[in-house]
């Protein structure tokens, strides 16, 4: 017999000539013995040699085989020792009490060699794969601790970036579960310089680990971005070509991006493969559906990407409602699906908007049964003025090489006007300038304003009276990507001069346009109620900076920061 | 007289089983019966007569020793189901019939230790 085969036998019978015979049967086939006469002596060896097993004889004095046999199982624990019954007992009874007291298997007298050789081999089956199962079971028990452990240190490190923002802002309401990162749901919100807010709630492909490796740079390029002031059209484009670059092909990350602009009152919008998102009115009433019109993030090259977006107004005390598609796919107990109907239903049903979230999650609980983990849902209300929460702004340097006497001029022309915005990278630069640093938001929006005037209104001629109403938003912005579209040449020029004022210093700005100019005084002289969503930019540029003027027919702007 | 009270087959496996330890397994047997023996004579109960008769059942089959064991069955059996009127003629037989058992491996000790 080969050596792997080998197994220590405990043998308990009373009888010497038995036992001598038994234990010498059990050592010619290679196993080594061990030999008790009684089963108090058996329970005794059992504990000190822990053999892997036992043949014991039922009858015996001190103590009988049955008492031996529990003793011998609960010493075991899980681990299968099996326990061979030697009986002459004829008896059912007898044999059924062998059973009961954990015995695995008979052998009667006269002792066969042969029988008792295949016997042992069939319990040694039993025990090596009972062992197999316990040490597998072992080993998922300590993947699973594993996996759990790497999932937590994950999630620690993936809530210092994502926690970064401004979910906890007052106007935002959301549910997610603690690890729905690992159910590949991702939720972002930050401030731009701006003022803007800036939401993205995504859905990678696929669950655990795999699922939340995306997360990290996708949150990475948002918050950075997104602090920096570049627009969302880029922003997309940065998240899309830097997941198509690292996630695997069957992997990509559904996701519906929007900023919501207080200022110009509008919320704009990108949806890529994510269940539809609600503009609901004051009331409550659904204004309009947010659907996807893109495909997700991660999917198309850079040349085929498509970052056109949708712009809404979005007035102080509407609302926006995303949503991940857990709440579509929330089961009742039938396997039918919670579906858009039945979110339709509450949405209508609802009266009174702050409770809309409630009346979801109600409506959740009582189809499913059960309380979801592995949704999320997000209530983002519009803020007013009064109620702005400044963007906490992150200084990494001292201040002290803060440069006052100098000027710059920057020209964006013809096709880089389509892609290029040169804001951010002036913003980045103005930051340079300590005392100007609590103004960054104003310079943000002031310049974004002079900027995107000169490129619509100016280079590309488009008129803001068009936005008066929601029809004229959209169709302003269509036209405005299709003209954009055709361009060839045109300019926006920025120059900037900075120069020791006081204590302090001053910054001219001065923005001009290759385009036709603009009636100055008669856009200035509206009462602003009239301008309704349109026009408010230069009231916005006189409101924020110290000074604000128009030349040469409206083709030139400049603006003065003094501090 | 040996295919009445010993079976032949059991005997060469045991001798083949056993190899140098055949003469100790002989010796052990003979020495483990006397006290079976005395076991039976000495039993104060049904029960422990029973006990008896089981135990020596047992090794009396493992020595080939067929006859042996038949009788030392139906003692067991006649142990289970008092009264036992008449015992003692089949604990006579018993006495009798291992007398045979024991002259035939005394010469299996003899002849071996010849040979």
């Amino acid at each position: 017999m080969p050596a792997e085969q080998a197994l220590t036998v405990l043998v308990a019978e009373d009888g010497a000539a038995d036992r001598m015979l038994l234990a010498q049967i059990v050592r010619r086939q290679g196993h080594q013995v061990f030999t008790a006469e009684n089963g108090e002596q058996a329970v005794a060896l059992f504990i000190e040699r822990r053999p892997q097993l036992v043949l014991l004889d039922a009858l015996m004095p001190v103590m009988d085989g049955f008492e031996a046999a529990r003793q011998i199982k609960a010493l075991a624990g899980e681990a299968l020792v099996p326990i061979i019954f030697l009986t002459s007992l004829n008896e059912e009874e007898g044999l059924v009490r062998c059973l009961e007291a954990g015995g695995d298997d008979f052998m009667a007298k006269p002792y066969s060699a042969v029988i008792l050789g295949a016997k042992i081999r069939a319990m040694d089956r039993l025990r090596r794969l009972q062992a197999t199962v316990l040490e597998q079971r072992d080993q998922i028990t300590r993947h699973h601790h594993h996996l759990l452990n790497e999932q937590r240190v994950a999630k620690a490190v993936f809530d210092k970036v994502a926690h970064s923002g401004c979910l906890a802002a007052p106007n935002i309401r959301y549910l997610q579960s603690p690890y729905a990162l690992f159910n590949g749901d991702l939720m972002l919100a930050a401030f731009a310089p701006s003022g803007d807010m800036r939401v993205l709630l995504g859905d990678f492909t696929g669950h655990g680990l795999p699922a939340a490796v995306g997360a990290m740079p996708l949150a990475e390029v948002f918050y950075g971005m997104t602090a920096k002031g570049y627009g969302i059209a880029q922003v997309l484009r940065e998240m899309n070509a830097k997941l198509k670059r690292i996630l695997p092909v069957d992997m990509f990350c559904c996701a519906l991006l929007l900023n919501l602009s207080m200022q110009r009152g509008s919320v704009e919008v990108w949806n890529g493969g994510m269940p539809d998102g609600y503009r609901l009115a004051v009331d409550g009433q659904v204004l309009s559906v947010l659907s996807s019109r893109h495909l997700p993030l991660g999917i198309l090259d850079a040349e085929r990407f498509d970052d056109s977006t949708e712009v809404l107004p979005l007035a102080p005390g509407e609302r926006l409602l995303l949503l991940s598609d857990g709440v579509l796919d929330t089961a009742d107990d039938q396997e039918r699906l919670f579906g858009v109907q039945r979110l339709r239903q509450v949405l209508a049903d609802n009266r009174d908007p702050a409770r809309l979230f409630d009346e979801v999650m109600q409506a959740l609980e009582r189809f499913g049964g059960r309380p979801r983990d592995d949704i999320s849902l997000c209530d983002i209300r519009m803020f007013s003025a009064e109620e702005r929460v400044p963007a906490p702004i992150i200084y990494s340097d001292s201040g002290r090489s803060s440069p006052l006497d100098w000027s710059l001029g920057f020209e964006v022309r013809g096709e880089s006007l389509k892609r290029f915005n040169p804001v951010p990278y002036l913003v980045q630069l103005l930051q340079e300038i300590h005392g100007l640093r609590t103004q960054t938001g104003n310079l943000h929006s002031v310049l974004s304003e002079l900027y995107s005037n000169a490129l619509e209104h100016g280079v590309l001629g488009l008129d803001s009276q068009l936005k008066r109403d929601v029809q004229g938003f959209a169709d302003y912005y269509q036209e405005r990507a299709r003209r954009l579209g055709v361009l060839t040449d045109g300019y926006v020029r920025i120059d900037f001069k900075v120069e020791p004022h006081a204590d302090g210093g001053r910054l001219m700005i001065e923005v001009r346009d290759s385009g036709a100019g603009f009636d100055v005084q008669r856009v200035l002289s509206r009462p602003s109620l009239e301008q309704g969503l349109s026009g408010r930019g230069l009231n916005l540029v006189r409101r924020l900076a110290s000074s604000a003027h128009w030349r040469d027919g409206g083709r030139c702007a400049h603006v003065e920061f003094v501090w | 007289m040996t295919d009445m009270h010993i079976d032949h087959k059991v005997l060469s496996d045991l001798r083949e089983v056993m190899e140098d330890g055949y003469l100790q397994l002989v010796q052990t047997f003979l020495d483990d019966s006397e006290r079976r023996l005395g076991q039976l004579h000495a039993a104060k109960s049904a029960e422990e007569l029973g006990s008896a008769a089981h135990s020596f059942k047992g090794s009396s089959s493992n020595m080939g020793a067929v006859a042996l064991a038949s009788l030392c069955q139906q003692l067991e059996e006649r142990a289970r189901r008092p009264p036992l009127y008449g015992i003692e003629d089949l604990i006579n037989r018993i006495d009798l019939e291992f007398v045979e058992v024991q002259r035939f491996y005394r010469d299996e000790q003899q002849r071996i230790s010849a040979g």
